[in-house]
């Protein structure tokens, strides 16, 4: 009986699509799926070499080429092992499968009877043997998927759910040239822009002649307020766009809010405000407050988080080549099918005429300078056909001009009974759009370059997302069980600041201000917060992830107080949980913090933390770690220190100094436990600690000190002015 | 004259001398001597990158700020996004390029294979010849000795706890050798 296919799978179903055996005994494996430093290529080449008994070696990954790979849309939400992982695993049984029926006839051998080793395949009985390779004679299978073949039980996987070595390491520790910058074409040349100095201001005029009399200068293009310069060699591209820095006259037409109003600003302004029930939205109108006749605790909190940025180490770039009304774009962008139709659709192409191939870039997670820089490479390379064009935005760009994660707003209310249990629970985010990706959208566009234009193309109208825990109500909905309860999305259409997506989007937020409710609702009746917490959880994979966490960190902070200088005056320890379950149906995570707070500098430092984590079955357990230490150490960064700063006139984050990021010295010892279920779906994980990080830094800050941080980032001041308050 | 700028893509002057004014230079690269001729001027990253063809050196802020383009000059940590040709004249430059010898792996390279030290990857060569340096000079270097010899070094992906094992395992290959 056929099964239902993987939904990649079903909008892919051409073998050929997923799987090439080439001609050095090595195999293509094709996804539309892309590395973001996630270790992605290397978990997919694990479920496929598993699959089809080959080594790992044999494989090799190509990703998001819009020709020849499979369209998977976005890599995005975590979902890659999931969604591109069950149609690999399905696809490559199948391949398998169809492999063993050809070596049956082949060797004259009953299909039972055949044995494979990486690629292999033999009859022992009669030492007959051949291989995929030439099984497949560089033929192309011409098969479709059919669902009738099942791939093999986890529980007789040799190589998923083992630590290997990740596939793409060697080559970017031996400085080889991976990277997006570091792509090298015969006759290429090298792109700048020129971004205006703020968001509301225009270009007035630029001396363009006087830019296109430097020496290497092929073209200067000047288009409204967009602005580039194309240049035989990189100095000479840095020369003249520093020049064209310098001789540009702008205009400026209007005001950014303050920063200090941005809260304000997100609660009063209009929005659209819908219920979320199940983790979904509704079109319903907005219920009042619900509240208890005789609650025990009635509690209400605010919490807040500004803009923060992605901030990958390399700041984005591209390459196009515009050759006889077609594009060639290399591009890191996490969605090179969607990216194209954007761009096609600003250009006035057809998107079949542009041709992009995915190339890696810094890592950060989320919608950076990527898509950005793409349009501005296909832009600058129109102006000097034939020529590849490798357009770099520098730090500053990439700074002032990637789409924030929004700041956001969250307001709770809850009542307890008098046995301690939560009776009414009110949950309000307020949020610009954490989706601002420049998808397809008709005559309005998510491009700068496109609202820069003569002719420009205008932002969309933000829509409230209306997926399943899909934007700023991500985790909005809290996994305890609770009788009754009102979560509420409000979208701020207005947006003064450019945002879209974030690693985790509304969940880091949303998961920051009920995780540090639950420990105020529990402080505030006096009970303790981890019971509090299990005492409305039912899920015992949740009960596990969390008793698990606090076991390993009762122990670690056993082994690290007695090394800490325990009569140091100066320093206040405090520990502190939080837990979530990603999407409510994705990985199960629970973070558990060791902190010390100064109390002459209120500088907080992490000591030590532990991550428990269910993720289902584990493919690649050591990238799986990998992903979640780093979430939470990207997490702890904004937490602690991270805030887009900005005046009336425009952004002033504009480096590492004024938008400064967690350092080596700042970083604590992580424990990562995974609770491995092989039986069980892989569940997406990539983003999944980004929110019980904050929460569980907040809980320990608490613990310390006594004193409650409602809004991010938990700088010494913050804290400062929270004893003050407290007095 | 100097050109005033709003915001350079690299902190260093530029100068209109930069325009023309080209210059032989001659230096060692990984064991290699090299002579170019070249406008003084140019950050040694780009002399890297696109004259010799080494892109291990990566550009990261332009501003000694993230340590992406750290390079190892005359013994001594180098920011080749600021250090300009001219400064260089008769250095001896070593690049994360030239830290395998004969084909074989620097203990370091081993180490962060090993560990599987990082997730993208950008960071990587900085931090590498960061540790290659502090290796030279501390030869079991302590978690928290480590952790200041990469306060230059930024990493967005969170691969800082590897990266400090990965240095640590190094260090104890070295002892055992
Ligand atoms: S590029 Fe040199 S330190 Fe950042
Ligand atoms: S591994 Fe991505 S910046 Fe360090």
């Amino acid at each position: 009986m056929s099964k239902e296919l993987p939904a990649a799978l079903a909008q892919n179903p051409d073998l050929d699509r997923w799987l090439c055996f080439d001609e050095h005994e090595t195999l293509t494996l094709r996804t539309g799926k892309v590395e973001l430093g996630q270790g992605i290529k290397t978990a997919l080449a694990m479920i496929c070499a598993e699959e089809l008994d080959l080594d790992l070696s044999r494989i090799r990954v190509q990703s998001g080429d819009t020709e020849v790979c499979p369209n998977e849309f976005m890599t995005a939400g975590s979902m890659s092992v999931e969604g591109s992982g069950s149609a690999i695993r399905q696809v490559s049984a199948e391949a398998r499968h169809y492999l063993m029926r050809l070596a049956a006839d082949l060797l004259n051998a009953p299909f039972d009877e055949l044995v494979i080793e990486n690629g292999h395949v033999r009859h022992p009985s009669t030492n007959r043997s051949t291989t995929y390779w030439e099984l497949m004679a560089g033929r192309r299978f011409d098969l479709q998927a059919s669902g009738e073949i099942s791939p093999k039980s986890a529980d007789t996987h040799q190589l998923v759910g083992t630590r290997v070595q990740r596939i793409d390491l060697y080559a970017k520790f031996t400085g080889q040239p991976v990277f997006i910058q570091d792509q090298n074409f015969p006759r290429m040349v090298h792109g700048r822009i020129l971004r205006p100095p703020g968001y509301l201001h225009t270009l007035q005029s630029l001396a363009a002649d006087t830019i296109r009399a430097m020496p290497g200068v092929l073209s200067v293009l000047v288009d409204g307020s967009f602005a580039g310069v194309v240049a035989e060699t990189e100095m000479q591209v840095i020369a003249a766009r520093n020049k064209m820095q310098a001789l540009a006259n702008w205009s400026r037409n209007g005001l950014l809010p303050k920063p200090e109003d941005i809260h304000d600003f997100l609660t009063s302004h209009v929005s659209v405000s819908l219920p979320v029930v199940d983790g979904m939205p509704v079109e319903e109108p907005v219920p009042a407050i619900i509240q208890t006749e005789a609650a025990a605790v009635r509690l209400a909190a605010t919490y807040t988080k500004p803009f923060h940025m992605h901030g990958a180490i390399g700041p984005s770039a591209a390459v196009a080549e515009w050759r006889e009304g077609k594009l060639k774009l290399w591009s890191h962008s996490q969605g090179p099918m969607v990216v194209r139709g954007a761009i096609a659709q600003v250009l006035k192409m057809r998107p079949e005429d542009i041709h992009v191939m995915h190339v890696e870039n810094a890592g950060c997670y989320g919608h950076n300078g990527a898509d950005d820089a793409a349009l501005d490479a296909c832009m600058l390379a129109q102006s000097v056909p034939d020529r590849p064009v490798l357009l770099k935005w520098s730090r500053e760009d990439e700074h002032a001009w990637e789409p924030y994660g929004p700041a956001m707003v969250l307001k709770l209310q809850a009542d307890l009974d008098g046995n301690g249990n939560i009776t009414a629970w009110n949950h309000d985010t307020y949020s610009n759009t954490h989706m601002g990706r420049p998808i397809p959208f008709g005559s309005v566009s998510n491009f700068i370059a496109a609202w820069h234009k003569a002719e420009p193309m205008p932002k969309p109208e933000a829509r409230p997302g209306m997926a399943l825990h899909g934007g700023m109500h991500r985790n909005s909905d809290p996994y305890y069980t609770l009788p009754r309860k009102r979560i509420i999305k409000h979208l701020v259409q207005e947006a003064p600041i450019r945002t879209s997506s974030t690693r985790g989007l509304g969940a880091y937020g949303n998961v920051f201000a009920i995780e540090s409710f639950m420990d105020e609702l529990a402080h505030t009746a006096g009970l303790d917060p981890v019971e509090f917490r299990l005492q409305h959880l039912q899920d015992q994979r949740a009960i596990d992830v969390v008793k698990t966490s606090m076991d390993a960190a009762l122990k670690a902070r056993r082994r690290n107080r007695a090394d800490a200088k325990a009569n140091d005056k100066r320093a206040a320890y405090g520990h502190g949980m939080a837990f979530a379950r990603y999407k409510n149906s994705k990985c199960y995570v629970a973070v558990c913090v060791d902190l010390m707070v100064n109390t002459e500098t209120s500088e907080i430092k992490l000591i030590h933390a532990v991550i428990a984590a269910d993720a289902g079955q584990v493919i690649d357990p050591d990238g799986l770690s990998n992903q979640l230490e780093g979430g939470f150490i990207q997490s702890a960064s904004w937490t602690l220190k991270e805030q887009v700063n900005f005046d009336e006139n425009g952004i002033t984050s504009r480096d590492w100094e004024t938008y400064p990021i967690l350092t080596f010295p700042e970083i604590p010892t992580v424990d990562v436990i995974l609770l491995d279920h092989p039986e069980e779906p892989s569940l997406g994980s990539g983003e999944a600690t980004q929110g019980p990080t904050s929460a569980a830094i907040a809980n320990a800050v608490f613990d310390a000190t006594g004193l409650r941080l409602r809004d991010i980032p938990f700088t010494p001041d913050k804290l400062v002015s929270a004893a003050l308050k407290s007095r | 004259m100097a050109i005033k700028l709003i915001f350079p893509e690299h902190q260093f002057a530029m100068t209109d001398a930069h325009a023309g004014g080209l210059k032989e230079l001659k230096f060692v690269v990984n064991g290699k001597s090299r002579a170019i001729r070249i406008d003084p001027g140019t950050p040694l990253l780009y002399i890297l990158r696109n004259e010799l063809g080494l892109c291990s050196p990566r550009y990261g802020c332009g501003s000694e700020q993230c340590g992406a383009c750290k390079v190892i000059v005359d013994g001594k940590m180098g920011f080749a996004c600021t250090l300009t040709a001219e400064e260089l004249d008769g250095c001896d430059i070593r690049t994360l390029e030239g830290l395998a010898v004969d084909g074989s792996l620097h203990v370091l390279q081993q180490a962060f294979l090993a560990e599987n030290a990082a997730q993208c990857g950008y960071c990587a060569s900085g931090i590498i010849m960061t540790a290659a340096l502090l290796l030279e000079e501390n030869q079991a270097p302590s978690r928290s000795e480590i952790q200041q010899a990469l306060v230059g070094n930024l990493c967005r992906c969170g691969a800082h706890n590897r990266i400090i094992q990965a240095i640590q395992r190094a260090a104890q290959e070295l002892s055992i050798e």
